[in-house]
């Protein structure tokens, strides 16, 4: 056995080729990838909407508190809310209530003899959105994915977007002074989940769709039923479909 | 219960969006148009006789004119990225076009004309005057002291066809304005393709009335005679032109009672209700029925000066009011009712916040401040003819 004397300036040398190839070795390790990274999300390949089943809602409000805690929605406002109509035979208007957008549900019905169902409602993000058109700076935008959103931090607060909007989804918000609505819950759907309202809806009476997957049951759905979108004779080319929606509902 | 709401509102539509300071908007714009337009009666169209208000009439639009983006500018969330309207306006926006359709009407038209009018007053003032004033008589000369005959001319041809200009401008800006709210499809109170015409044919009711009145006011004032010459013509004009917006306005309420198409049950409810004192009472009988009677009256018989002038005085003072009212009803009455045509909020104003009445009254006295700095440094009269 030879014995070896190692100066601390060796140490050094090689101490040193050793971190450098370390290093060298994991920055090739990070940009070759040892795992597979998960599919990017590409906008191109989406076109969102949500579809309703009208007779599945059952005015539980759910769906509103869990937006509402998802997205810290201030109090009083709503990204999303549940109607409830009574429709009494030859009366021109329907009776329609949404205590406090149904956050809480709803009181017992007072007349059971009446038609009665519930229609949850939120920003039908609209193809041809009015909102979209109005606003001055184009601080409301179509995302490419068929989103309909609001960038916070060029919003004017003008609210000519609030007065085109023909379906009452949009409000300014109290504390940032510009206008909020739904995003479809956007930081959630980019990735793989599905909206907060639909998570939570425990019958299953909304969806997120993807009109691009062909895979998507919307497809199947939009040929089985017999659908409408709120308020047609505004022309938005709303994506909010709803299945078997009474002629009563504004 | 929501207090407030009658029937039911969508939860987001409780609050409403646009306060007064969206009423003073059209309001204001609409007096500057409607002065500019008398301003051009005389200019070209010769119409010698209201010549005492043309000066009067362009420091009126202007004193006014100077006030008009600041309510919009108070009412922003975010009024420090007001100037993003400018830089990156979004060309489909109907609301992105104010600033340009503004600006042009300032510089383009209305100072320009204002200093070629008053040039040669700026001119011998710069050289009469002493101190601090006399420094701003220079600025404003801009460096040209030539006032010669030859000049003058120029001055002249050149304000002509600055008014030229300025006629189918006035009729854009006000236009314009009626065009923001007439292209609203959700809104079946405002969306009407009459809503840009209804619109430009009362701020020229508005706009007359208000030089009418002020030119009675200051003649009174400072003690001089009133050219009734001037002041029987200007009634002439804005009876003739109170006509049409009245017809105008009577148009749109038969053709939306005869289509009576969803929204009309709705509407009408909304108009025997809550707007009843502010669209029937005042807008309808004491600012357009009765103001148009009395000037109606004076182009069939012949009262006494003293008369026609009170008259005259409380037609352009009702006026003013009725059309304030018509701004009222569309911009607030626009939005008590819902979209869902099931229900009806109410507006509370404000005293003291930035949207508040206090706000309005504060933008409202605004321009008659700046009309009288205005006034004392461009007297729009002669100095003789004191009574």
């Amino acid at each position: 056995m030879t014995h070896m004397d190692i100066s601390r300036r060796d140490l050094f040398t090689v101490g040193g080729k050793l971190l450098l190839l370390a290093s060298v070795g994991a920055t090739l390790e990070q940009i070759t990838g040892s795992e597979t990274a998960p599919d990017a999300y590409k906008m191109a390949d989406h076109w969102w909407g949500m579809i309703i089943d009208v007779d599945k809602c059952i005015g539980c409000g759910n769906c509103v508190r869990a937006c509402s805690n998802e997205n810290a929605v201030p109090k009083g406002y709503f990204r999303t809310w549940v109607e409830r109509y009574q429709v009494e035979e030859g009366k021109e208007n329907p009776r329609v209530d949404s205590p406090n957008g149904a956050i809480d549900g709803f009181p017992p019905n007072t007349d059971e003899h009446l038609k009665s169902f519930f229609i949850p409602k939120l920003c039908n993000h609209c193809a041809d959105s009015p909102c979209v058109q109005v606003c001055p700076v184009g601080a409301t935008f179509v995302s490419p994915d068929g989103v309909v959103m609001v960038d916070d931090t060029y919003c004017l607060g003008c609210r000519y977007c609030v007065q085109a909007c023909p379906y009452g989804c949009r409000y300014l918000h109290p504390e940032k002074n510009t206008v909020d609505k739904c995003t479809l819950c956007y930081h959630r759907i980019t990735k793989g989940l599905t909206t907060a309202c639909c998570e939570n809806c425990p019958t299953g009476a909304r969806k997120l769709v993807d009109f691009k997957d062909p895979k998507d049951p919307v497809h199947e759905f939009l040929r089985q039923n017999k659908v409408q979108v709120l308020k047609p004779q505004m022309a938005t080319k709303a994506k909010v479909y709803y299945k078997d929606l009474d002629g009563s509902v504004r | 219960m929501i207090p407030g709401v009658d029937g039911f509102m969508y939860p987001n539509e409780v609050e409403l969006q646009w306060s007064i300071l969206i009423v003073l908007y059209p309001y204001i714009t609409g007096l500057v148009a409607g002065a500019f337009i008398l301003a051009s009666l005389e200019r070209v169209f010769k119409v010698e006789a209201v010549k005492p208000t043309y000066r009067l009439a362009l420091l009126t639009a202007l004193a006014f004119l100077l006030v008009a983006p600041l309510p919009l500018q108070l009412h922003l969330g975010h009024p420090e990225r007001s100037m993003e309207m400018y830089l990156t306006p979004h060309s489909s926006s109907a609301m992105a076009m104010f600033g340009f359709v503004y600006l042009w009407y300032l510089t383009v038209v209305l100072l320009l004309e204002v200093w070629l009018e008053f040039r040669a007053d700026i001119v011998r003032f710069s050289q009469t005057t002493t101190g601090l004033t006399k420094v701003v008589y220079r600025a404003l000369t801009l460096g040209s002291q030539n006032i010669s005959p030859a000049a003058r001319i120029i001055d002249d041809k050149v304000g002509y066809a600055v008014t030229v200009i300025g006629i189918p401008s006035a009729f854009l800006l006000h236009g314009y304005v009626g065009f923001i709210f007439g292209s609203v499809k959700a809104n079946p109170w405002w969306s009407t393709p009459l809503m840009p015409i209804v619109f430009l044919f009362s701020a020229m009711v508005s706009g007359i009335a208000a030089v009418m009145l002020l030119y009675i006011v200051a003649m009174k004032v400072k003690k001089r005679v009133i050219d009734m010459r001037c002041v029987d013509t200007i009634a002439k004009y804005l009876f003739y032109t109170f006509v049409i917006d009245f017809t105008l306005e009577m148009l749109d309420l038969i053709h939306r009672t005869y289509e009576a198409d969803e929204s009309f049950r709705s509407l009408d409810f909304m108009v025997h209700t809550r707007l009843m004192v502010s669209q029937i009472i005042l807008q309808i009988c004491l600012g357009t029925l009765v103001p148009l009677a009395l000037l109606a009256a004076n182009q069939l018989w012949r009262f006494r000066e003293a008369a026609r002038r009170a008259m005259y005085t409380v037609a352009c003072s009702l006026t003013l009011m009725g059309i304030f009212a018509m701004r009222w009803n569309v911009v607030i009455g626009g939005q008590l009712f819902s979209k869902s045509f099931l229900g009806y909020t109410s507006y509370k104003m404000d005293l003291v916040t930035r949207e508040g009445l206090f706000s309005a009254i504060g933008l409202m006295l605004l321009p008659f401040a700046i009309f009288f700095v205005l006034i004392k440094f461009l007297p729009p009269w002669p100095e003789r003819e004191t009574t």
